[in-house]
């Protein structure tokens, strides 16, 4: 993955990620994502280029259980979301619906920075600073779920959950 | 090593000896979706290849969050909702039956001891009667109706002690604000919540429901307590099911504990954007209201109702500012009826709305105008959830939202109680 960053703050709650105010209107999810960070910022949705990050402080996604956050920044085209800390339910909707997250130190980590990551060797490097990033790895289980696409995936292919 | 009440009920549930870190496979006891999270539950459901729930008695579907229907495009995820409901023979909760977690600690469907999850951050609620319940996304929802079960990381817990009695004119409400504020809105990510000491022994069921419904906003998995005789006695009024009791070993692990004496707490207003963002009402008193609200899975209950009536009663409310109820249930608000006290909100001059999430989430039923400030007994108010983001929400309790629409300006409801 390989793209520019797009920084947010501290404590980016599901509510500014997509408002209440859309998510009851449509499950057309290409739609939503049209709103997606728009009480923080209205006019990011049409700065994103796709595989872009967003790079935010700690606690993202705190707040309502809705999967149409990870969903949105998934339709905006965002490739992964880089945090500091996740609240630990948009944590698991970002794993069963397949948006790869990252918890590491964001402090050195600027806009418009880019950024290039592999999930699978933990490496986040900023080609913009040359600097490498140490990256807190994915419990197995999650990295198994995210690796086959999904919790629909993996229902898919096994009926049932099989994370052993 | 001794266990924490959420080591055991998920030791319990996944035939394994549960400790804090471990990841277990777990048996749920329940399942719960609202209208906006359901949607994507049952397309996920469908995308999943199942045919029917694990067990149609465990599984309910509840109306709330958009009820009635205010557009053609929620009108049709209800639509999906009651077609799903009526083929799978599940439980369904219409518009007008009430908020979700209000509905299924009150409709029986749980009992101490269990394990819960719903489609709604808010599922935390039911720790208050020894559940270790907490809200997931709409695919964990799917897997969880399909398989009737789910994976779980063991919380690790921290226990929140809390000593001496709330003074008159103080409620659960203004204790669980005080605590967010001291730990902050991802003081306790990851892990449980346990609330105990004396000061919860006082409380109601229903207050302690406030409490276990705002664990989530200091980031906690589930906010539980012990089940002590009035647990026992609530449960068994309003459930057939049998049940066991969860108790803490006395040598459990506890990532922190935390002691707080309470009795000389304030009444508590969080302020706009953040739940943590918390100060004494002496802080806040004389801020402009425009709009009020009592209602929600916080703050909807009987109990909550009689409070800002007691208030009202024979009063009326401020001329430039609104008061918008919505009772937590239709036996809520049938028990309301019976007692009066919708009477007195109407004749306060207070809009009364159908149960339901009412205007907490900014669907409709009361959506702020640009610049105005709410005073609602909600457990949200980040910029733009009433719908508009241009507007200024605050936290209270059903008193001091009763106090402040009185005077149009954010009011210490002790000013008001004799």
């Amino acid at each position: 993955m390989q793209g520019s960053v797009h920084k947010f703050g501290d404590d980016v709650n599901t509510d500014y990620i997509i408002s209440g105010r859309y998510k009851f209107k449509t499950l057309d999810m290409r739609e939503l994502a049209k709103h997606v960070m728009e009480d923080l910022d209205p006019e990011f949705y049409s700065r994103i280029k796709p595989g872009d990050f967003i790079v935010a402080g700690k606690n993202f996604g705190c707040g309502s259980s809705r999967e149409q956050a990870p969903l949105a920044i998934i339709n905006a085209d965002i490739s992964a979301v880089i945090a500091k800390s996740f609240a630990r339910i948009f944590y698991r909707n970002c794993i069963n619906t397949g948006l790869p997250l990252i918890e590491c130190d964001t402090d050195r980590i600027d806009e418009g920075d880019e950024l290039e990551v592999n999930l699978k060797e933990g490496i986040l490097y900023n080609k913009t600073k040359g600097e490498q990033i140490a990256i807190t790895p994915l419990p197995p289980v999650m990295l198994k779920i995210l690796s086959e696409g999904g919790l629909v995936e993996h229902f898919k292919k096994y009926g049932t959950f099989n994370l052993d | 090593m001794g266990k924490t009440i959420a080591e055991k009920i998920l030791s319990n549930k996944s035939k394994r000896d549960a400790r804090a870190n471990d990841i277990v496979i777990a048996d749920l006891d329940f399942t719960m979706g609202q209208d906006g999270t359901s949607g994507l539950a049952i397309q996920a459901f469908n995308e999943m290849k199942a045919n029917k729930v694990f067990d149609p008695k465990r599984v309910a579907m509840v109306i709330d969050h958009s009820a009635p229907s205010p557009l053609e495009g929620v009108s049709a995820l209800h639509q999906q909702m009651r077609a799903f409901a009526g083929q799978q023979g599940i439980n369904f909760y219409d518009i007008g039956d009430g908020v979700c977690h209000q509905l299924v600690p009150e409709q029986g469907h749980v009992v101490p001891g269990d394990l819960v999850i719903g489609a709604d951050s808010h599922t935390c609620t039911y720790g208050a009667i020894n559940v270790f319940s907490t809200g997931v996304g709409s695919t964990d929802l799917a897997a969880g109706i399909i398989s009737g079960k789910l994976w779980f990381k063991v919380p690790e817990t921290i226990k929140f002690v809390l000593n001496g009695t709330l003074p008159p004119g103080v409620y659960s409400k203004d204790l669980i604000l005080y605590l967010i504020g001291d730990i902050t809105a991802d003081g306790a990510t990851y892990m449980a919540a346990e609330y105990t000491g004396p000061a919860i022994a006082d409380l109601s069921v229903e207050a302690r429901f406030t409490i276990s419904n705002m664990a989530i906003e200091m980031g906690a998995k589930c906010g539980l307590m012990e089940a002590d005789d009035k647990t026992i006695a609530w449960v068994k009024e309003h459930s057939v099911r049998d049940f066991e009791p969860v108790k803490a070993d006395p040598d459990a692990v506890y990532a922190k504990v935390l002691e707080y004496d309470v009795s000389r707490l304030e009444p508590q207003v969080a302020k706009p954007h953040t739940v943590d963002n918390v100060s004494p009402i002496s802080e806040v008193a004389g801020t402009p209201i425009q709009q009020g609200f009592i209602g929600t899975c916080t703050n909807g209950r009987i109990e909550d109702l009689r409070i800002g009536a007691q208030i009202l009663k024979g009063r009326k409310i401020d001329r430039n500012t609104r008061l918008i109820v919505a009772p937590a249930s239709r036996q809520v608000m049938l028990q309301a009826l019976q007692e009066g006290l919708i009477q007195t909100y109407v004749e306060a001059g207070a809009a009364v709305v159908t149960p339901g999430c009412g205007p907490c989430v900014g669907t409709h039923n009361g959506v702020p105008s640009d610049g105005e400030n709410v005073i609602s007994t909600a457990n949200r108010n980040f910029k733009g959830r009433m719908g508009n983001n241009k507007a200024f929400v605050y936290l209270g309790s059903p008193a001091t939202v009763a106090a402040s629409v009185l005077t149009g300006k954010i009011s210490d409801p002790r000013e008001f109680l004799s």
